[in-house]
């Protein structure tokens, strides 16, 4: 992997960004919304409720490590759909550019994209509504760093997807962290999901988030080994990803959708 | 003793379920050529070039690009080759320099800002630095596409219509500038064009194509008398018109 490929495709959505306020606008605007909103129904619960109980925490910051993930699979997808739309992939894919450099380039920008998100809603949510993760300091990374990977993952299978079906088949990938949401308990436990539905949850790496989080939460000791088991899923999902894409990438040049891959769908 | 061809195509086929798009078509491009693929509508140029430039697997045969093999080296092999063609116009929402910048890096070019200086400057494109290529007229467009595919300075040169969208004095000093270059730096470009006059004056040698077979291949200048034609549009039209009876009788 050469550094000054995967460097090539991160410049390349910097100029993107750079240029353009109304990709740039988005980044802040759709978490800050939802930290506005959550936030006051956040301080409402309070005012009706007891003391025994702080939802500030326990929603807020359910939404803000759920804005998270999506923002990070979000970061790769947009980041590809800017080659999908300007009809790119003829011209990277006849270089030296290998599928891993590409790979590693809209990772690289979404590390970026979503870091910026991150920090804004960080600011928001501790300005506005006393929300602090630093009192969880650095315990809060590693539930961090699976929310990343995970999002990743959804990205770049996300990507596969648009890759196969075509620019068309866009619509059917914003709605997958919607999709996925009910089944990680973002803002209840797991126990109260049927049986079913949690046998689906111990399969997707943000349940062992959330559930950890809770936990902290609430005072109790960090489940550590069961975040464990969330971060191998996610490793395991992530390597997942690559092969689905890389598996498209060879069916795409087998059958030429590489060169042709303009149409409105090309499946 | 020949020197080593610069593209070596041995035995390319392509099919598409029932349908033959390439068909057993083998030649070579030696340093210092440039070779003229012609052949009317669909009779499968672009698919070899397509192929060339590794974006699509023959079914059967393979590509040397200076002795690498494409299938088992392709980033080695894709870093001596660049390509300018109507149907990929470089990302529209960069200037003329990002994409310049972006490209170059992805090459791996040495000394990248000179040599964008120098293309800016050759192409006539210095006005236009910094400008959205997608701003830019279809012709300025293919200027920027050939700037972009003379960056690494490629041994083997892609070229699908390089002078279809510009004015006759542009592409008579672009047309000039390639064959200076193929001469001068011993590269092989690999050329498809329907302008039989820009055919006959830059090309050494042609192959036309038709149902995705090379038919003919030879000088362009000698060719037609060879196959009792008055010029070369000549027998590209008696080529198409057969094309065009096969079809019909299939």
């Amino acid at each position: 992997m050469k550094s000054s490929r995967v460097t090539a495709i991160v410049l390349r959505q910097f100029y993107l960004l750079r240029g353009s306020p109304q990709r740039v606008l988005p980044m802040f605007a759709w978490v800050a919304i939802d930290i506005v909103l959550w936030g006051f129904i956040t301080r409402y619960l309070n005012s009706v409720t007891g003391p025994e109980f702080d939802f500030v925490p326990a929603l807020l910051g359910a939404v803000l490590l759920w804005d998270f993930l999506t923002r990070v699979m979000q970061g790769v997808t947009m980041a590809f759909f800017e080659d999908v739309w300007s009809r790119n992939f003829l011209n990277f894919f006849a270089t030296p550019l290998t599928t891993a450099e590409y790979l590693a380039g809209l990772v690289a920008t979404a590390i970026g994209t979503s870091i910026l998100g991150l920090i804004a809603m960080l600011v928001l949510a501790a300005s506005v509504f006393g929300l602090s993760f630093a009192a969880y300091g650095a315990a809060l990374a590693p539930f961090l760093l699976v929310l990343f990977v995970s999002g990743i993952a959804l990205g770049i299978f996300a990507a596969g997807i648009v890759l196969r079906l075509g620019p068309a088949s866009e619509w059917l990938i914003w709605p997958i962290p919607t999709l996925v949401s009910p089944f990680v308990g973002v803002f209840y436990p797991l126990s109260v999901l049927p049986g079913w539905m949690q046998a689906v949850a111990r399969l997707l790496p943000p349940s062992y988030v959330f559930e950890g989080m809770r936990a902290i939460v609430q005072g109790r000791a960090a489940p550590w080994g069961q975040l464990a088991v969330g971060a191998g899923l996610s490793v395991v999902y992530l390597g997942l990803a690559c092969l689905f894409f890389a598996a498209v990438y060879r069916f795409a040049i087998r059958t030429g959708l590489i060169a042709r891959y303009s149409a409105e769908s090309v499946a | 003793m020949q020197p080593p061809p610069i593209l070596s195509a041995e035995d390319l086929c392509k099919s598409y379920g029932d349908l033959r798009a390439v068909d057993h078509v083998s030649f070579q491009v030696a340093p210092g050529e440039i070779v003229g693929l012609l052949g009317p509508n669909g009779a499968g140029k672009t698919t070899i070039i397509n192929m060339v430039l590794g974006v699509l697997a023959p079914t059967a045969g393979r590509i040397l690009i200076e002795g690498e093999d494409l299938r088992l080296h392709r980033s080695r092999a894709l870093a001596r080759t660049n390509f300018a063609a109507v149907y990929a116009p470089v990302p529209g929402n960069l200037t003329v320099e990002q994409n310049l910048r972006v490209f170059g890096m992805i090459y791996g070019v040495e000394r990248l800002s000179e040599r964008i200086d120098a293309l800016l400057d050759e192409y006539g494109l210095e006005p236009f630095r910094r400008t959205k290529a997608g701003l830019l007229s279809s012709g300025e467009q293919t200027r920027v596409a050939l700037a972009k595919a003379m960056l690494n300075r490629p041994r083997l040169l892609l070229l699908d219509e390089p002078t279809a969208s510009i004015d006759p004095s542009s592409a008579r000093d672009i047309r000039a500038r390639i064959v200076d270059y193929a001469a001068q730096g011993h590269a092989g470009v690999l050329w498809t064009s329907h302008n039989m006059g820009e055919v006959e004056a830059v090309c050494d040698r042609i192959l036309i194509i038709s149902h995705g077979r090379v038919l003919l291949q030879g000088d362009p200048r000698v060719l037609p008398h060879e196959h009792g034609a008055a010029s070369l549009e000549d027998l590209f039209v008696a080529v198409a018109h057969q094309s065009l009876h096969e079809d019909q009788a299939r």
